[in-house]
Parts: structure tokens; sequence; C-alpha cells
């Protein structure tokens, strides 16, 4: 039990980077799945404007990627990736306290983003030389994600100075 | 589970704007006889495939062109079937006055319908109407023996108009996208009207235009019909009280002005589809638009046959969804 409890801040540590890491990431595995139904659709009927439709199916892509970058930056400093460190619970809970923003807003904003997207694919389609008002407004929706990521990686980076 | 129409929608979109628009309508309308306009619709794709001069056989061709485009996107064309049905009882009509009057009724099929026309056919001529869809048994039956009783025609019409009437309100109430609640709804009361309009002139008795009317949610039918049973007036102020209200100087001027008013509101109340990315609407207005359009060029196509002037096709072209 004892052994249990000493190795428990590694335990929460862990759940964090696992939570940031498959939340995001399944975020973004719907959002892209979703815009790609959509291009497909698009493809179907004029290939090429394959280059403009891919880019709106790869905009829900980058949640996935701040959890892979925020699981990293965690599972490093907690010494799971390099050299191995003692972590008290305490700090695992506010590492994986600091997961919490990317795994749930980069969850929620790609699937709102790949909605947006897949609109955006419309509107291309019908319009290709609208491209550019199109793919601004799904990329607005990132903003939410990359608020979500820089207080994740704030929070990281300040857990890690505390302890230093 | 619900279908998912996100890839569907994505093709629509990009034929969206092949349709036919208000300035393609007045290229067809400014060519100088049918072959110019047959050559104008083909630079835009239409009849690929088709001989010349086959108008019949262009306009048969691109409405089931549509459907063989809708069975390419949709995994179940029954999301569909609240349009196709009308098509199942017209079979059935010409199915029933084909059997009884000995005639060959293939020409007279509709082919985009659910169930092949052939098969009612059979079904009709065999009475074995347990092998015809549920909603066209009943119907089938009834009409047959009436035909079959008392040779009228008009009666065999009325019952299964009514029948489909029913179903395709039926169909819309059961839907839950309101776009289809809202084409079913204005399907069952456009004929209503039209019932309506018809026996006022004809002077019908109350019990038959009953009898040829189909319930609806925006219209107290057992009032239509007591208003048709009355005067052509009686219905304008009965409809003054209803939704359609907007629709009387139209039913004053024509029949086929108040057709053309049904056609436009439905087009105007599917014009939000044009901004919908997943549900099954962009699928059903794109169908209707498509129809509207073949329903168009075979007007302007019949009117320069006949050197209709320009102006009175005009007055009668429904307005586009593009």
């Amino acid at each position: 039990m004892a052994e249990f409890w000493s190795n428990s801040g590694l335990f929460f540590a862990l759940l964090g980077a696992a939570l940031a890491t498959l939340m995001a990431g399944i975020g973004s595995a719907i959002g892209v799945g979703r815009a790609g139904v959509a291009a497909a659709g698009v493809l179907a009927e004029e290939p090429s404007l394959f280059g403009k439709v891919l880019i709106f199916q790869l905009l829900p892509a980058t949640q996935g990627i701040y959890g892979l970058l925020v699981g990293f930056l965690i599972l490093s400093n907690v010494g799971l990736i390099g050299e191995p460190k003692d972590i008290s619970v305490l700090e695992g809970m506010l590492y994986f306290a600091s997961a919490l923003p990317i795994a749930f807003a980069g969850l929620w904003s790609a699937i709102y983003q790949s909605k947006c997207a897949v609109a955006g694919i419309s509107t291309v389609a019908k319009k290709p030389d609208q491209m550019g008002k199109a793919i601004i407004l799904p990329a607005m929706v990132e903003t939410y994600a990359i608020l979500a990521l820089l207080i994740s990686i704030l929070a990281i980076f300040g857990i890690a100075g505390m302890s230093a | 589970m619900q279908q998912d129409f996100t890839y569907a929608v994505a093709r629509i979109r990009y034929r969206e704007n092949k349709l036919l628009g208000d300035a393609d309508l007045n290229a067809l309308l400014s060519a100088k006889d049918a072959d110019s306009v047959i050559r104008l619709l083909r630079d835009k794709g239409w009849g690929d495939g088709v001989a010349d001069g086959d108008v019949d056989g262009l306009l048969k061709h691109e409405s089931e062109k549509v459907w063989e485009f809708i069975d390419e996107i949709v995994p179940d064309r029954s999301s569909f079937d609240f349009l196709l049905v009308p098509n199942d009882f017209h079979n059935l009509k010409v199915s029933i006055k084909a059997i009884t009057r000995d005639l060959k009724p293939d020409d007279m099929f509709i082919r985009t319908a659910t169930v092949e026309p052939e098969l009612v056919y059979d079904a009709v001529s065999k009475r074995e109407y347990n092998s015809l869809p549920e909603f066209l048994i009943e119907p089938a039956q009834e009409a047959m023996s009436v035909l079959l009783q008392t040779s009228d025609g008009q009666l065999c019409d009325i019952i299964i108009d009514r029948a489909c009437m029913e179903y395709v309100g039926r169909l819309g109430k059961q839907n839950s996208e309101e776009i289809i609640r809202l084409y079913c709804e204005r399907f069952v009361a456009a004929a209503d009207i039209k019932i309506a309009v018809r026996s006022a002139h004809t002077k019908k008795r109350m019990d038959f235009i009953l009898r040829s009317m189909a319930p609806c949610d925006t219209l107290d039918v057992e009032r239509l019909a007591q208003a048709a049973s009355m005067s052509f007036e009686d219905i304008l102020k009965y409809l003054e009280t209803t939704p359609y209200s907007d629709a009387i100087p139209a039913i004053n001027t024509s029949m086929s002005a108040f057709e053309k008013w049904c056609d436009d509101s439905v087009t105007e109340a599917m014009k939000p589809q044009k901004w919908e990315p997943f549900t099954i609407g962009p699928v059903v207005a794109y169908l209707i638009a498509r129809e509207n359009e073949i329903k168009a060029v075979r007007m302007i196509l019949s009117a320069k046959t006949s050197h209709l002037p320009d102006d009175v096709i005009k007055e009668r072209l429904r307005a586009m969804y593009v």
C-alpha cells in the first residue's frame, strides 16, 4: 500500500498525459474523418479541388498534435522520458490538472472545427475563389485550442519550476 | 440509425452550380426554336446519349439521371419516399385503367418510383394485392373493384389520389426533418385546395368533395369542403383565415397560377438549405430544384413548339432555387 502511494504521483501525471493525448486525439480523429467525408464528396465531382479541400480536412488535426505535445512535456517532466525523477502525489495531481485544458478544449474544438470545415468545403465546392474567406472561419475555432494549449504548457512549466 | 448526409451534401453543393438559374432560363426563352433550346441544354450537359429531336426522351433521361445520382450518394433511397410514392400511385392508376381497358401501359409508367411499375401491373392484373407494398394494397383493391362495378374512372382516380395524399401526409408527419414535414403538408394542402376549386367550378356535392380530400394540419378540410360546395368566393373567404391567404390572387387568376405559387413557395422555403451542411435538407432541396428545372424546360420546349409568346411562358415559369 505504501509503495502504491509513493508511486501514485507518477500515476496521476501519466493519467494526465494519457488524457491530453487521448481526448484531443479523439477530437481530431472525429474532425478529420468528418471533414474527409465532405472532401471526398467534392473530389468525386471535381478532383482539381484536392489541394483546397485537403487544407480544410487538416484543420481539425492540430488538436491531436497539441494533446501529443502536452503529453510529451508531462512525460519528460516527470522523468518517464529521460532521467527518472521522484514525483510526489501533489505534483502528480498538478500535472494531471494541467492536462485538462487541452484534453477538453482539444476534444470539443476539433469536433466543432470540423463542422465549420465541412461547411467551408461546401463553400469551396460551390465557389472555389472564396477559399481565403472560407478558411478563416474554421481557423477561428483553433484560437480556443491554442488558448487551452497555452494554459496547459504554462501550468506544466510552472509545476516544474515549483519543484525545482 | 440516422443517416449521415455529409458526403451527399458536399457533392450536391458542387452540382448546385450546374442548376439552371434565372439567366439560363432567359437564355432558353430567347432561343428561336425548340432545337436551339435543346442545343443550349446539351451545352449544359443535358441529355447525354439521347437522340437529337427526342424531347420526351431528353426530359425522361434527365429525371432518371437525378435519381441515379441520388442512389450514388445516399445509401438508402427510402428517405425520399415522400417524393416517389406519388409516382407509385400514378403507376397504380395506369395499371388499373390499362387492365380494365385492355391497353398496353408501358409508355405511361413513371420509372422513378418505390416499386417497379411491372410489379404493380402484375399484382393488379392477377388480383394478388398482397404482393404490393402495404400502402398500395387497400387503394388498389378498392379502386379496381369500383372501376369494375361502376366503370367510373373519376371515382377510381379519387380513391387513388386520396390514398396518395393521405400516405404522403403520413410520411411527412412521421419525419423529423422540418423541410420534409413542410413539403408533405404543402403537397396535401395544395391538392385539397385544387380539389375545392375544381369542385366549386363543377358544382360538386359536399359528400363527393369530402371524399376526395385528405386531412392536413394547415386546413380544416370540412370547412374547405363546405365552402367549395357553396361557391368559389366562399373558398377564397375561408382561405383568408388560413396560412394560404397569400395564394388567393394566384387562385383567382388560374389553377396553373396557383400551381406556380405552390412550387414557388416550396422553393422559397427550401432556400435556407443552401447553408445546411449535414442534413437531408439540401438533398431534398436539390431534388425539388431539379424537378422544377425539368418542369420549366418542358414548359419552354412545348411553348416553343407551339409558338407561344415568351411573355406567356415567362408568367408560368417557377422561381429557381439558385
